[in-house]
């Protein structure tokens, strides 16, 4: 994973590409599998691994803030509405289409 | 020696599992969404470093260690996408639609109310890809030149929001299906809301793990072409 990750990397320097080299890394291993090149049973432990500890990773990131604590207070108001009404935003628009058109396991939430 | 030890890689390691353990069994006994253990041990070790007076940089040198597992992290994704390719290609309508929906929705609606409030240019843009799971979010940010530790607080809080209101907010616009909830809340609170719903309901769960990595995908597109356009 490290050296699709590497590769979705060079193509984003090398080609200028406004995308991450990660994200790249990720298509370019989604490709891997199902051309047959990269057989799943070598990864899913890692990526098991990885995808269940990914909270953890997160925490670090979220520290940083206290660096930008002065940015954050001085714009809290945009902040903060702009993040909870958008919030609500994506789920009504993402479910109801989603409905609508019919993504199937129309069983109700329990 | 503790000046030392505290400057070691070793240090922002040790402290981040520790609390971070700590928090997931708080979370297990407490079992309320609010004590969400991500968000509960970025306070925790902010308030331990803010009271011991340790620099924020000496703390990094660890977190930053971490923080670069998320990169292969991103890449694992592909992992679950590939397996679950016979159900997504099924529905792959509903799926796509939704979620480009959401994820025009979340960028145009975070970016156009910052901007609407007078928020500066870092903020709109450190917002833009809040509702995508922090690996892509956090690469998206450092690309397109916004604040990546504010992304990083507002990808969480974004998350614990979905997580806390977003089965009970589905319910009372009338989503009914459980499948288009999971979507709703793995494009909008991505890994956060995705283990909300693996609680509620299974195929929830997948739908929304699935929803997570193709949200990151689209915003990934959209949001260099949208900046193209709007000249922010």
């Amino acid at each position: 994973m490290l050296f699709f990750q590497l590769c979705g990397e060079i193509l984003s320097r090398l080609f200028d590409l406004p995308f991450p080299g990660n994200v790249l890394g990720m298509a370019l291993l989604l490709i891997a599998l199902r051309t047959g090149l990269v057989k799943i049973k070598w990864l899913e432990e890692a990526a098991e691994m990885l995808l269940s500890n990914m909270a953890l990773f997160f925490v670090p990131a979220g520290v940083g803030v206290m660096v930008y604590g002065d940015l954050i207070a001085a714009e809290w108001l945009p902040i903060t509405v702009a993040t909870v009404l958008s919030t609500f935003a994506v789920m009504a628009v993402t479910g109801l289409i989603a409905q609508k058109l019919d993504v199937g396991g129309s069983k109700d939430v329990g | 020696m503790w000046a030392e030890l505290v400057a070691s890689p070793l240090f922002g390691i040790a402290l981040t599992m520790a609390v971070y353990l700590l928090a997931q069994l708080l979370y297990r006994r407490i079992g309320r969404v609010w004590a969400n253990p991500v968000l509960v041990a970025i306070v925790t070790i902010v308030l331990l470093l803010k009271g011991s007076g340790i620099d924020y940089r000496d703390y990094s040198r660890g977190g930053d260690l971490l923080l670069f597992l998320l990169g292969p992290s991103v890449v694992a994704l592909a992992v679950p996408l590939y397996q679950r390719r016979a159900d997504i290609l099924q529905h792959k309508r509903p799926i796509l639609v939704g979620i480009f929906a959401g994820s025009l929705v979340s960028i145009v609606c975070a970016c156009g109310l910052a901007w609407l409030l007078g928020g500066s240019r870092a903020v709109i843009l450190s917002l833009a890809p809040k509702s995508v799971t922090m690996p892509i979010a956090i690469s998206i940010t450092a690309k397109i030149g916004g604040v990546a530790p504010l992304t990083a607080a507002l990808v969480v809080l974004t998350g614990c929001l979905g997580a806390v209101c977003g089965p009970e907010f589905c319910r009372l616009i009338g989503i009914r299906s459980a499948a288009a909830t999971g979507l709703a809340m793995g494009t909008a609170a991505h890994g956060i809301g995705t283990a909300r719903m693996f609680e509620i309901n299974r195929l929830a769960g997948a739908v929304a793990g699935l929803a997570i990595g193709l949200n990151g995908l689209m915003t990934t597109f959209l949001l260099p072409l949208l900046i193209y356009l709007t000249g922010l």
